[in-house]
């Protein structure tokens, strides 16, 4: 249901071997909470993101769960270790089934 | 400790003794930290919540949890219809077991944070924020 997604991501294109980089995603998603009501009265149902995960080449970097109570396009800024070259790998899973990915190479300097 | 029907009920009391808050109000939260602490008891130490003191819409509020050896940080906002807010697992490359993000608060009230540390304890934060236009359009 969820319409005009778009994932973006800030990531560093170079980093030193083993530097810590700051990564900042924003994805934009309505994420309907499930407790508002339309015109009529009747809820509207949930539709959020549930479940956001970060990967630096197969290895986890954070995962998350997220709930009705994350805000309109759901903003999460957290620190990686860059151990070498590589591609980072961000996945986001609506409750509707539909998985999102965008991903960013990075290179060691 | 073992979570038996006197262990989960004395643990809901203390918390609400801690978060001061009315009994009626706080059963789910309960149930959302039993779940994510299996029990075990609560104590405080490594652990820090950013969160404002007043924020003018609940509809956004940013929040910063951050501790040095937690393995899974779970926030909760006692006050929301569904109190979880989210749970932040942290994996081998996360530099530092810090998130900042954006949540929803339905109106002025606690906003805790409990983290899961590597030697298997807990410890909890919490912070008030007063919010002035609450978030989740009820």
């Amino acid at each position: 249901m969820a319409t005009g997604v778009k994932p973006r991501v800030k990531v560093p294109k170079t980093a030193a071997a083993g530097e810590t980089i700051t990564i900042k995603t924003l994805i934009s998603h309505k994420m309907e909470s499930g407790q508002r009501k339309d015109d009529d009265g009747n809820v509207i149902p949930r539709s959020i993101i549930n479940r956001f995960t970060c990967d630096f080449n197969g290895e986890n970097v954070i995962d998350v769960v997220l709930e009705p109570a994350i805000s309109t396009n759901p903003y999460l800024e957290f620190e990686a270790v860059v151990p070498e070259a590589g591609e980072f790998v961000f996945t986001w899973y609506d409750d509707d089934g539909s998985v999102y990915d965008t991903s960013k190479k990075i290179a060691v300097e | 400790m073992e979570l038996t029907r006197r262990n989960a009920m004395l643990m809901g009391v203390s918390a609400c003794l801690v978060a001061g808050l009315p009994l009626q109000a706080a059963t789910t939260p309960e149930e959302a930290i039993a779940a994510f602490t299996g029990g075990a008891e609560i104590g405080s130490g490594d652990i820090t919540l950013t969160a404002p003191e007043i924020a003018e819409n609940g509809n956004t509020v940013p929040i910063e949890v951050a501790s040095e050896t937690a393995v899974e940080i779970m926030v909760l906002a006692l006050g929301n219809p569904t109190p979880p807010v989210a749970t932040f697992k942290f994996g081998k490359l996360a530099a530092s077991r810090a998130a900042s993000t954006r949540i929803r608060l339905a109106g002025t009230q606690d906003v805790v944070a409990i983290a899961k540390l590597e030697d298997g304890s807990f410890v909890q934060a919490a912070a008030t924020v007063k919010v002035t236009i609450g978030g989740c359009g009820g």
